[in-house]
């Protein structure tokens, strides 16, 4: 605890991260649908991302409870994805049932 | 006057404890990981309100074939590359090499400098086909604004980030003690690295999904 860490392979975190982000690209192409591609490359991105908090940013050899503080804005943003999203099927829903009575012919 | 100020005044050289539970090595460590959790939630809340806006809608264009994702590619493989110099700035800090350590810094500016000089080009040629922070011709107008608003609100943080790393190679410069400035290039990389880590997400969320 002397200050200095124990410095992790840093060119082994960097050529993972490199090789993610080339997998990121042909996941987009892949003919699997929305859905699929979706979860596969939420599940990259957030691994990239851990990657770099425990690695190059040294979470992986702090305390605990620093990793907590890490941790608590991802859990705000996921609960407010689940906070926003029953809102956006429900408008999602009326703007379908209004758009082709009243909106289609105002908009052109 | 001296009886009554004895108790409060030890005789000499109390050192503030630079030591909390949290962050051993400095109280500094910490406040930036505080700074960096609400930073999160900035972000965390720009990328939730993108999602609700894109599920809302009914003709949100089809993100990566209307921006294009070969530079923002390039882009996203430099900003790991100047993580990864930034790692390296440290680690010659730490075998106390000054020298190479300012030169590893310097490299993660400029990595973060070129970041920025790529997304006004790539702003200049989007903004040229017609994509507007108030409608586009592909669909949704709020496809344009969150797309400005959340990789400027990125962008801006590089650019403050590389005025921060050429602040932090004066102060390597000015110590003649490496491990004096151990702790404060430490900190610039949490930062640095944060914005990284930012990217990642905002080039998943707002590029290829």
């Amino acid at each position: 605890m002397a200050g200095e860490h124990k410095h992790p392979n840093y060119m082994a975190i960097f050529w993972t991260l490199a090789v993610l982000t080339v997998v990121e690209i042909g996941v987009v192409f892949l003919p699997f649908g929305k859905m699929v591609n979706g979860t596969l490359l939420t599940a990259l991105a957030t691994s990239k991302a851990a990657l770099v908090a425990m690695y190059f940013m040294h979470l992986k050899f702090e305390t605990r409870t620093l990793g907590l503080i890490a941790v608590t804005p991802l859990a705000i943003a996921t609960l407010l994805v689940f906070v926003i999203l029953p809102d956006a099927f429900r408008v999602a829903h009326k703007t379908a049932n209004v758009k082709p009575a009243a909106e289609a012919p105002a908009k052109h | 006057m001296s009886q009554a100020a004895a108790p409060h005044a030890p005789s000499h050289a109390v050192v503030e404890p630079a030591e909390s539970p949290l962050t051993p090595e400095s109280w500094g460590k910490l406040g930036m990981w505080i700074f960096l959790a609400g930073d999160a939630v900035g972000f965390g809340t720009l990328l939730a309100a993108y999602g609700g806006m894109r599920a809302t809608s009914a003709d949100w264009p089809n993100p990566y074939e209307v921006l294009g994702i070969n530079l923002t590619a390039a882009m996203t493989f430099l900003l790991i590359c100047s993580s990864v110099t930034m790692v390296k700035a440290l680690e010659w800090l730490g075998r106390g090499d000054r020298g190479k350590a300012k030169m590893f810094l310097f490299y993660t500016a400029l990595g973060g400098a070129i970041f920025v000089g790529c997304q006004a080009y790539e702003w200049t040629h989007l903004i040229e086909r017609g994509l507007h922070i108030d409608g586009n011709p592909w669909g949704a107008a709020l496809f344009g604004t969150s797309f400005f608003l959340v990789t400027g609100f990125h962008g801006l943080h590089v650019s403050a980030g590389v005025i921060y790393l050429l602040s932090i190679i004066g102060v390597v410069g000015r110590r003649p003690d490496p491990a004096a400035s151990y702790n404060v290039v430490e900190i610039t990389g949490l930062y640095w690295h944060f914005v990284d880590l930012v990217w990642i997400m905002v080039f998943t969320f707002m590029y290829l999904l």
